[in-house]
């Protein structure tokens, strides 16, 4: 097949070269190769001519691999000429005779050490611009909350309700699986290994004050953050991809007031609501694993937990979910808003809010810990 | 230019629902020939470009592209009958996380087999065939005005070197003066590689310029179809209003005066 593209024969200082077959897309990388061949005897030649007689097909491919050859032999010195080309086959090739003609530009050689230290650097600017970003929309929402709080009809309460069927409601389920779930592993391992020492009654004490405290808030505020801080950003970003958010803006609507005051309003009262009933089912699955696993009857069990838990343990966990739920909202709102046009930073972003918002979370949960450990709750 | 139909469509049926969008509809595209189809908003234009290409299933009738039923073909035919066509979306339709070279490289690479320099030479010739600037070429799809957008995808719609090129509202969103270097453009490229066209349009300047032909769509039938003398005689109240009314007769009376 190749053979029957383009063969040559040199006669003293012309090259003859007679062109067949395809001169199509599907034939461009054969043809290529065929040319390269022919390099060496075209350096020979001063005359090149070829004779497109037998070409059946030719499309834009083709004709740009002819252009190619005539613009290498040319600059080359060589004269050339081309016979057989039909009409419009002709106009094609003058079609790409036009192109391709500024030179291409030169490949941008980087040094990688300096390539190395500029990503430290851009890394650790994105750090800083993380933190004004995150203070630019706790100032924003602060402000359209002060806005609201003196116009109060301007909340979206429709908005609102929608969103916190979504995020408090619908969530509901998952949740109470996923802490009666951890609750009864907590209490299985307490069981398990206080039981050397005899002190199996004690893994009621670390599974009611854990959960009240830590781990009860930790596992809402994480599942939050995965659930439905993705998709606020997912929600906004293809907003800002289409141009939602500009249009909102022209129409003379503060973005931050319309579409996340209520998101995050909701956030802020659903992940307390969602970390009371996740305790509760934390503490249920404690309980019936107690029982199952560690034989300590339930009215044993509430005995134990009573004595063990205070209303502090449970106000400790309780203070810190509406700052969990702010956190999430802030970070969530301000990724989506960072969506530039392509589906691919979109991707990239809900991913960083999700990870940011996870981080913030165990931050926010530890500078608690300090704090309620000073003032000794 | 020989009378062979590329497209043709033998009673296509298509609906959603109880809402018949096509009833019956027939209607041909030849060899080499630039058709444009018109109709009233929501009349089924983009419902028909989009089952002769396979994204909607019809209830009933024939379609065959190129001599191919796509009814009968298997999954290897219908690959490469994709390969012979070239389709510009209403939208653009441009991949966003790739830049506009990348965007006309992508069928090439996916296709055929080319050398990294010939990927690139290709690329850029088809852009500047389209009257891309070679600085445009790496730009994302979300930095380009509308124009540049209509064009980077009908650089990729020709990518391939297509025998027939589908064009949804190709100049709608453009200015006038846009509007007609776009419609020139596609008339050269129509010429130079011979193309077969089939062009969705509310544009009656691209009509009267570019189209050898026209099918008017109204109660999902092709109620029309000839070049632009056989419309304005058309009787049908759609058609008349359309290529008659007040812009309509401006175009037809300038085009007589020419
Ligand atoms: N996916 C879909 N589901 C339900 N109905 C649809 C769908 N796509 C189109 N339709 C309906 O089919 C009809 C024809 O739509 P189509 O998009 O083809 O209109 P059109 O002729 O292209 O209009 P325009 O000129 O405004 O683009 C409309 O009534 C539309 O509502
Ligand atoms: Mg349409």
């Amino acid at each position: 097949m190749s053979a029957t593209l383009l063969t040559g024969e040199l006669e003293g200082e012309r090259l003859k070269l007679a062109a067949g077959g395809s001169w199509t897309a599907s034939h461009a990388s054969e043809l290529e190769q065929v040319a390269g061949r022919l390099e060496g005897e075209a350096e020979r030649a001063r005359y090149v001519s070829i004779d497109m007689g037998g070409v059946r097909e030719f499309d834009t491919f083709g004709a740009w691999m002819l252009e190619r050859l005539l613009r290498e032999w040319k600059a080359a010195g060589r004269e050339t000429s081309i016979t057989g080309l039909p009409e419009h086959d002709r106009g094609l090739l003058a079609a790409l005779a036009r192109v391709n003609r500024e030179p291409p530009s030169p490949p941008r050689r980087e040094n990688r050490l300096i390539a190395a230290l500029a990503s430290v650097g851009q890394a650790v600017a994105g750090v800083g611009r993380d933190l004004t970003s995150f203070a630019d929309m706790f100032g924003a929402l602060g402000y359209a909350a002060a806005r609201v709080v003196r116009r109060p009809q301007d909340l979206r309460f429709t908005s609102a309700v929608h969103q916190l069927d979504r995020v408090g409601w619908q969530a509901v389920p998952i949740i109470l699986l996923i802490t009666f779930l951890i609750g009864g592993i907590i209490e299985q391992q307490g069981i398990f290994h206080f039981r050397k020492f005899g002190a199996e009654l004690y893994a009621v004490d670390l599974v009611g004050i854990l959960v009240l405290r830590e781990i009860g808030v930790l596992i809402v505020a994480i599942m939050v953050a995965g659930r439905s801080g993705s998709s606020y950003t997912a929600e906004l970003g293809s907003m800002m991809m289409r141009e939602e958010i500009d249009a909102l803006k022209t129409m003379g609507f503060d973005p931050v007031e319309v579409l996340i005051l209520p998101r995050v309003l909701v956030l802020i009262v659903a992940v307390p609501v969602l970390t009371f009933i996740g305790s509760l089912a934390a503490l249920y699955g404690g309980g019936v694993v107690a029982w199952l696993y560690g034989g300590i009857s339930p009215d044993i069990f509430m005995a134990r937990l009573t004595e063990a838990i205070s209303v502090t343990h449970f106000k400790v966990g309780m203070i810190k979910a509406p700052f969990m739920g702010l956190v999430i909202g802030i970070v969530a709102c301000s990724e989506g808003l960072k969506v530039k046009g392509s589906a691919e930073s979109l991707g990239l972003q809900t991913t960083a809010s999700v990870v940011k918002s996870i981080f913030l979370v165990i931050v926010l949960d530890g500078m608690f810990a300090i704090f309620f450990a000073s003032i000794g709750m | 230019m020989e009378a062979r139909a590329v497209i043709s469509v033998r009673d296509l049926v298509v609906g959603f629902g109880d809402h018949l969008v096509l009833d019956h509809l027939c209607l041909d595209a030849y060899s080499g020939e630039i058709l444009g189809v018109v109709g009233a908003s929501g009349s089924g234009k983009s419902v028909l470009l989009r089952t002769i290409i396979g994204l909607l299933p019809k209830r009933e009738g024939q379609i065959e592209v190129l001599g191919l039923n796509l009814d009968e073909a298997d999954e290897a035919q219908r690959r490469a009958l994709e390969r012979r066509w070239g389709i510009l979306f209403q939208q653009g339709a441009l991949f966003s996380s790739l830049t506009v070279r990348q965007n006309v490289q992508f069928p090439m690479r996916e296709n055929l087999d080319l050398s990294p320099r010939l990927l690139d030479e290709m690329a850029l010739a088809k852009l500047e065939m389209v009257g891309l600037a070679r600085r445009d070429a790496d730009k994302f799809p979300a930095e380009l005005s509308g124009g540049m957008t209509k064009r980077a995808a009908l650089a990729r719609a020709l990518a391939l070197d297509p025998e027939i090129v589908f064009l949804d509202e190709p100049t709608s969103g453009l200015d006038p003066i846009a509007a007609g270097e776009f419609d020139a453009l596609i008339e050269t490229l129509q010429k130079t590689l011979g193309l077969t066209v089939f062009m969705v349009t509310h544009d009656l300047e691209s009509l009267y310029t570019v189209c050898d032909r026209v099918a008017a769509l109204a109660d999902g039938k092709v109620v029309a179809a000839g070049p632009i003398a056989a419309m304005l005689e058309c009787e049908h109240p759609w058609v008349k209003t359309y290529f008659q009314g007040k812009r309509g007769a401006l175009l037809a009376e300038r085009r007589v005066s020419v």
